[in-house]
């Protein structure tokens, strides 16, 4: 029963990252009805961001060693810590939280040039060229990720604040050591959709948004600038996908193809979900990430080998072949 | 190809070309510096897997983002026809073929249930879990991440009777080793296959059963209102494309022959649609262009390291060579995939037809030359 529960526990972090790109993918898809391949890379380029922000407040200097004396040793010292002493060590410490600052900005102008510059062109294009093209745009997103930072991951450090586990079991009477930074992930996720939810539900923006999405000529024959608007949306999309791929790095070290791993996932996640569905992809997307981590169960595997490579495609294919629109997905949508 | 004049005479024509430029490839290859055949292996295999291709993605208009996967089952199929019969490459060859094509049908039947974009998430989604499945669960039959050899120790029941001497035994057709006259007949044997898929393309092309497959990219609904059943069409299709990248996965085990599940990879499937487009969707000879341009620019991009871009730089100033080979090396060697994702770009932004279009445009711009000068 401990180890059902604490498999359960183990898919919500990868159900959250799921989660979270689905949504970006909806949101993208149900304003501006463009398929977007390239919305790994955009996870893959937050991941990214927490790599680069930690390499520039790390960046060293060679100092003698002092504590060794039989011969010349160096070590590299960050000048943060020579300059800034403990809370120098602090901050490096804290590169993650630090580098999501950094990260929205930039996913937000990556997100918003991507529409302006390259999409925009595609929306009267059909299905095929809208994967085609971003298809092509993530690898050139990720060959340029490549060139920079080579082929191998890198790993990443939580916070020591957030390292090591808790045990959530404490309160029910049960054994669940759980690692504190996916709680902390899953906890971030949550608190994503639930903004981007409310963004969408209780303000003026999203309300003229949800309005766009449902008929967007009408919305413009009152004078909306509904174009300018789901730019917006597209960045916003844009952030969220990279800061939940910021996010993952302590759990999986980055490195180049990250994003199309996530990708094709995703994919599978929106498509069980119901395409267009932006609760549906949430759902689908903990669901899937639940299964998977209990799909990976010992006792599963002895008796489904392999079980926990397929599962989540196995569960796409009795989806679409018993309920062809996915789990909420609506009628109408991508229909032709 | 000419719109207005489809005549059995000009396909003949136009069959008898491709078939002339085929097997002359190791003359007129000679000055570009691509005629060896191990290159010109790949041009044939990768143009028989993008004639394929376009058979579905062509005609029908559904873009399968999981191709490479057939490539991957035809592949192991065959090698293990070598390590169980024999050495020769016919019999593994057919049965590569009937495998990929028994696993489309499979495929075919649960991916064509959906059309569009579904459809190709689809094909992504098996294709991911059959790359999966060859790397974890099926390691006794695909060898994993080592990838399925030959080894002295296989049986290779028929072979064992005649068998002299130790060693593995190379490929062979009916005792002519592919590596035969210099390497050349295992082109020619791939170039044979070639010029054979080329032809049935033609014929499927040209046939009613070709029509039918146009009229469902055209407009499905209007098929079915007409009382037409689309699914065997759409399914024999995807069959049969199948088939193709099936019988290119197994030349390529027949020139090499081991198989590995990183064939089957998803960037794998995204080259041959980006061969397909860049040479020209639904046109004849698009495809096999689009194939023979990628393999080539390849081949000769990837070879291309900083050393040599400072040699070729080197008539400049120091500082502005230096600093231009270390822009244009981004591009390639490792950094080739980089160049290969923004030609792709390019292709589908401002060519969406690929190649063939191109010429078509360049073509009609000197004719329109020519009226110009005529009416003046």
């Amino acid at each position: 029963m401990d180890a059902i529960f604490l498999q359960i526990l183990n898919g919500l972090d990868k159900g959250g990252a799921y989660a979270l790109i689905a949504l970006g993918l909806t949101l993208i898809f149900g304003t501006l009805g463009v398929v977007n391949f390239a919305h790994g890379a955009l996870f893959m380029l937050g991941a990214f961001c927490a790599v680069t922000v930690n390499k520039v407040i790390t960046l060293s200097a060679k100092v003698r060693d002092e504590s060794v004396t039989f011969f010349e040793a160096y070590k590299d010292v960050p000048y943060l810590e020579m300059w800034l002493g403990d809370t120098g060590s602090l901050i490096i410490d804290w590169s993650i939280p630090i580098s999501l600052v950094v990260a929205i900005p930039v996913m937000l102008g990556v997100g918003l040039a991507m529409e302006r510059g390259l999409i925009r062109h595609f929306y009267k294009r059909p299905h095929a060229d809208q994967i085609l093209v971003t298809f092509g745009l993530a690898i050139v997103l990720q060959e340029i990720v490549k060139a920079f930072y080579g082929a191998n991951p890198i790993p990443q450090t939580a916070p020591d604040f957030f390292s090591g586990t808790v045990n959530l079991g404490g309160l029910i009477g049960m054994d669940l050591t759980y690692p504190t930074w996916r709680l902390v992930y899953f906890i971030f996720s949550m608190g994503i959709i639930a903004s981007v939810f409310s963004f969408l539900q209780f303000t003026t923006f999203g309300m003229v948004v949800r309005a766009g999405m449902a008929d967007r000529e009408t919305v413009q024959l009152l004078g909306i600038n509904i174009t300018k608007r789901f730019s917006v949306v597209f960045g916003l999309a844009a952030v969220v996908s990279g800061l939940a791929g910021l996010m993952y790095t302590p759990i999986l070290p980055p490195d180049y193809h990250m994003g199309m791993d996530f990708l094709v996932l995703s994919f599978v996640v929106v498509v069980v979900g119901g395409m267009g569905s932006l609760p549906g992809a949430v759902a689908a997307g903990f669901l899937l990430g639940i299964l998977q981590s209990l799909a990976s169960m010992t006792e599963v595997k002895s008796i489904f080998p392999g079980i926990d490579q397929i599962i989540i495609y196995l569960i796409a294919m009795i989806v679409l072949l018993v309920r062809p629109r996915g789990l909420m997905g609506r009628k109408g949508v991508m229909e032709d | 190809m000419a719109k207005s004049t489809i005549t059995p005479r000009s396909d003949l024509i136009l069959f008898l070309g491709f078939t002339a430029v085929v097997l002359l490839m190791p003359l007129w290859l000679q000055p570009l510096g691509a005629a060896y055949p191990d290159l010109m292996q790949k041009f044939a295999i990768f143009g028989l897997f993008a004639i394929g291709f376009n058979i579905l993605f062509g005609q029908t208009g559904y873009l399968s983002f999981g191709h490479a996967a057939f490539i991957g089952v035809g592949s192991y199929a065959t090698v293990w026809v070598f390590k169980l019969m024999t050495m020769n490459v016919i019999p593994a060859m057919i049965f590569g073929v009937l495998v990929s094509g028994v696993f489309a049908l499979v495929i075919g039947f649960v991916c064509l249930r959906r059309t569009g974009i579904y459809f190709s998430i689809l094909t992504l989604a098996l294709a991911q879990m059959s790359y999966n499945l060859a790397y974890s669960v099926l390691t006794p039959i695909t060898n994993g991440e080592t990838g399925l050899q030959l080894t002295t120790k296989d049986p290779r029941f028929l072979d064992a009777v005649m068998e002299t001497g130790s060693g593995i035994p190379p490929t062979n057709v009916f005792g002519i080793e592919m590596s035969a006259w210099d390497g050349l007949f295992g082109f020619y044997f791939c170039a044979a296959f070639l010029i054979l898929g080329f032809y049935i393309s033609i014929r499927i092309t040209r046939s009613s059963f070709g029509s039918m497959l146009r009229g469902i990219k055209t407009n499905q609904t209007r098929m079915m209102y007409t009382g037409l059943n689309t699914k065997p069409y759409k399914l024999a299709a995807f069959v049969i494309s199948g088939m193709y990248a099936g019988l290119a996965g197994s030349l390529m085990a027949a020139v090499d022959p081991l198989a590995g599940a990183e064939r089957m990879q998803w960037t794998a499937s995204g080259e041959v649609v980006l061969m397909t487009i860049l040479g020209g969707i639904g046109t004849l000879v698009g495809p096999v262009i689009g194939a023979a341009v990628i393999k080539y620019a390849e081949n000769i991009f990837s070879a291309i390291d900083k050393s040599v871009l400072i040699d070729l730089f080197s008539f400049m100033p120091d500082a502005i060579g230096s600093g231009l080979a270390a822009v244009t090396s981004l591009f390639v060697g490792k950094g080739w995939h980089l160049t290969l994702g923004i030609l792709f770009m390019l292709v589908v932004i401002y060519l969406p037809g690929g190649i063939m279009e191109g010429i078509e445009r360049i073509k009609r711009r000197f004719f329109a030359k020519d009226h110009a000068n005529n009416d003046a």
